[in-house]
């Protein structure tokens, strides 16, 4: 259909939206550049099991270097896109011509860089895990070589700064003084308010009046931050609706607020940029591991939420079809008792704010309340690049219950001395699954997303100390 | 919540190949399986052009089904055709409705909580399209619309007797196979445009004028002119950006074009046909009357008090 789009800045975009890398390893906006790339002979991946591990779901073995991620369009495969009202279209071709212009801004990537290692405390330390590993040790003395990628120790406390910072930076140059957040357990919503302090913006976080009353540290420390944090009672009063309350706000207040989306979900470019930002995760990685052991990862594991610290730790080994990717849904209390977050086991492909991508919906397109006894995954939808990877059978799903996660937060604490974020513990406790099946001297990343001293309260009600 | 200053207008496109009609009975739109629906309603194009003639605007309602309940929103639509109104909008209420402000988020909340689900709703409009003259417009969220699939859900509403439909949160770029299957199956896909462009087209590299006239020629129905930035409201004035924006759209198309957003006086409706639009939308002023009063028989009473007052203000 000939339909001339009056937007010029998308068809400029003749490739997706391709970033020229600096050689530094602190750099934290590197996209790849898409060339066509004649289709290599598939190579069979080689995860050396003894009991082979077979995927979720037995996917033909394609390639994944000519993939768009995403295309011109915002697509990851058929996932992705841009849902939204009229009235936001404009704002996100300016945000796309935006991060196209800042590729090659020298400037800015330095300005980020520079941020990044003084204000943030990066790079952070890929750690070997020694007591982990010893407890996954077999009676004959193999086993898997656990290490943790430490965001924990970021600014804040969580990999979310990587991508607040750098929204900051870049509402800054698009000449916006007023930011939006929503956020879930709060710390989206420290991070933002975090950096709005630090660059002199004004910040209002939208958070459901439920999450509110579970997460009263974090309300607070955001008002002491300087931001304003705004009660959402609409809907079920948690992520999804303080999600859609921002977007309302943004839909409003378009032309003078940038919104910093917290996660790889949204309407493109937010799922690109956002991955982009946090894609220091997956570079430091690379490097740290080349100097540790020679090689790369075997497999990396990351909790899933929205998927922002899985895009950031899994999109620079995409192309390394050697490298498995595990994500780690919340299971809540069960897949079969209703209350769970696991979209990409038991949800549907939808449309949920501005994106396409797996949902938990009802028969009627009603989106569906989840449950996790983290709220930072306790969203119903899931990045589009995420359902990408999944119907494309390059990274695998799973999910783990509440009192397993529980039980990765007291282990991960009396083991390393280190207290995960209940988030985090959901990809640590995938390791008791997981472990069992790897060969001896697999090396396992798992990213440690954040620290779990926010979560003392909720946990004080479950676990016997 | 603050009333936003700016009004939403409605741009309508009139169909290029619709051609003029004597009759209002209408050619057989749907598949003969719809057997026992004989509707005699005509598009939404058809009645711009008709009232066109007449030198008249149209009048656009929208309530929001199932709010305070589906019983209430029949009699509401009865109520509307024989007012005066002469096209209806009915909103599908949805869990994340990220387009609109605090009355239709409260009115679909409320919906929700009654149990309103599309097969409820879709046996009402059964029952009662056959009994009104004026075409109805389904107004929904694309995620419901992408649960049943674009093709059952087109021939769904049109075996209901809908006429038109539109998406908030689905822009241009989005709309091709929604298009598609809308005119496979008679249905009138309204497309918005936004003031916003106007803004930015003194400052910005992009043309949104272009832009808006791809919408204009992708829009089915009418245009829908989205007045103001923002979502569903009252407003207390309509910006005359508005003025611009019409004259700018009518240069581009001969469709219809009607405003919304933010409508909820006769004064503005006065001064939205002052500025040469071809219809007007009532949203949340219509919904607010209906959903908030204290009986349904009152919020009936009310709007209808309401809808005479703003039939009476325009030509």
């Amino acid at each position: 259909m000939a339909v001339a789009t009056g937007s010029s800045s998308c068809c400029k975009l003749a490739k997706p939206c391709a970033f020229t890398t600096s050689n530094s390893s602190q750099s934290p906006f590197k996209l790849k550049k898409f060339t066509a790339s004649p289709a290599k002979s598939t190579s069979i991946r080689c995860t050396i099991a003894r009991d082979p591990v077979v995927p979720m779901e037995a996917k033909k073995e394609s390639d994944p270097a000519p993939w768009q991620r995403p295309d011109v369009f915002g697509r990851f495969g058929r996932f992705g896109g841009k849902f939204v009202p009229e009235t936001l279209m404009y704002a996100l071709s300016e945000l796309e011509s935006a991060l196209h212009k800042l590729a090659d801004d020298r400037d800015f990537q330095e300005e980020l860089s520079g941020i990044l290692r003084d204000y943030v405390g990066r790079e952070t330390p890929l750690y070997f895990a020694e007591r982990l590993t010893e407890h996954y040790r077999r009676p004959n003395g193999g086993g898997p070589h656990i290490y943790l990628k430490r965001e924990d120790l970021n600014h804040t406390g969580a990999h979310k700064i990587n991508n607040a910072v750098g929204q900051a930076l870049l509402a800054k140059r698009l000449g916006k003084t007023r930011i939006i957040a929503e956020t879930g357990a709060g710390q989206h919503g420290v991070a933002t308010a975090t950096v709005c302090a630090r660059f002199g913006l004004q910040c209002i976080v939208y958070m459901g009046a439920q999450d509110m009353e579970r997460q009263a540290l974090n309300v607070f420390r955001m008002r002491l931050l300087g931001a304003e944090v705004r009660a959402v009672h609409s809907g079920t009063a948690t992520l999804k609706d303080a999600t859609s309350e921002a977007i309302r706000d943004w839909v409003t207040n378009v032309e003078t607020t940038h919104y910093i989306l917290g996660s790889v979900a949204g309407p493109h470019p937010y799922p690109m940029m956002v991955r982009d930002f946090h894609a220091v995760i997956g570079k430091e990685t690379r490097r740290q591991a080349l100097e540790k052991w020679g090689g790369k990862p075997d497999v990396l594991i990351a909790c899933v939420g929205g998927g922002s610290n899985a895009m950031g730790l899994f999109h620079e080994f995409v192309n390394d079809k050697d490298v498995r990717l595990i994500g780690v849904e919340a299971a809540g209390f069960g897949l079969d008792s209703g209350k769970h977050a696991a979209t990409l086991s038991k949800g549907e492909v939808g449309v949920l704010h501005g994106a396409l991508s797996y949902l938990l919906q009802d028969e009627d397109g009603q989106i569906i309340e989840p449950h996790s006894i983290s709220a930072g995954l306790d969203y119903p939808g899931v990045g589009p690049e995420h359902s990408f990877l999944k119907d494309e059978g390059r990274a695998e799903y799973y999910n783990v219950t509440d009192d397993e996660a529980l039980e990765a937060f007291k282990r991960s604490s009396r083991l390393e001395g280190i207290i995960p974020a209940l988030e985090t513990a959901h990809a640590l406790a995938y390791l008791e699954k997981l472990c069992p099946t790897l060969a001896d001297g697999t090396k396992v990343v798992v990213n440690f997303s954040g620290r779990g001293d926010k979560d003392v309260q909720t946990a004080i009600k479950y676990l016997q100390v | 919540m603050a009333a936003l200053k700016v009004t939403t207008s409605f741009v309508y496109l009139s169909n290029s190949h619709t051609h003029s009609r004597k009759s209002t009975l209408s050619r057989k739109r749907f598949t003969p399986m719809a057997a026992t629906l004989t509707t005699t309603t005509v598009g939404l194009a058809e009645t711009f052009t008709r009232l066109k003639k007449q030198g008249k605007m149209a009048l656009i309602p929208c309530i929001l089904a199932g709010d305070p309940d589906l019983s209430t929103t029949a009699k509401a639509l009865k109520l509307l055709d024989s007012c005066g109104s002469d096209i209806i909008e009915l909103g599908i209420p949805f869990c994340d409705p990220l387009g609109d402000g605090p009355v239709i988020q409260a009115a679909s909340a409320r919906s929700l909580a009654r149990g309103t689900n599309f097969n409820a709703i879709l046996s009402m409009l059964k029952d009662v399209v056959p009994q009104i003259s004026c075409p109805i417009s389904l107004f929904t969220y694309y995620n419901p619309i992408h649960k049943r699939g674009v093709e059952n859900f087109m021939s769904t509403i049109r075996d209901v007797g809908i006429h038109g439909l539109m998406v908030p949160d689905i822009p241009l770029e989005e709309t091709e196979s929604l298009r598609k299957e809308a005119i496979k199956k008679k249905i009138e896909m309204v497309l918005f445009t936004v003031s916003i462009f106007l803004t930015f087209f003194f400052t910005g590299p992009t043309t949104p004028k272009d832009r808006m006239k791809a919408i204009a020629e992708a829009s089915q129905g009418f245009v829908y002119l989205v007045s103001s930035v923002g979502v569903t409201g009252a407003r207390t004035s309509v910006s005359d950006r508005v003025q611009t924006l019409i004259n700018e759209i009518k240069e581009s198309t001969t469709k219809a074009v009607a405003v919304g957003f933010g409508i909820s006086k006769p004064e503005h409706v006065q001064q939205v046909a002052g500025w040469g639009a071809d219809g007007v939308i009532i949203g949340s002023a219509a919904v607010k009357i209906l959903g908030e009063a204290k009986s349904p028989q009152e919020g009936l009473r009310e709007l209808e008090k309401f809808i005479k007052s703003l039939r009476f203000a325009l030509p």
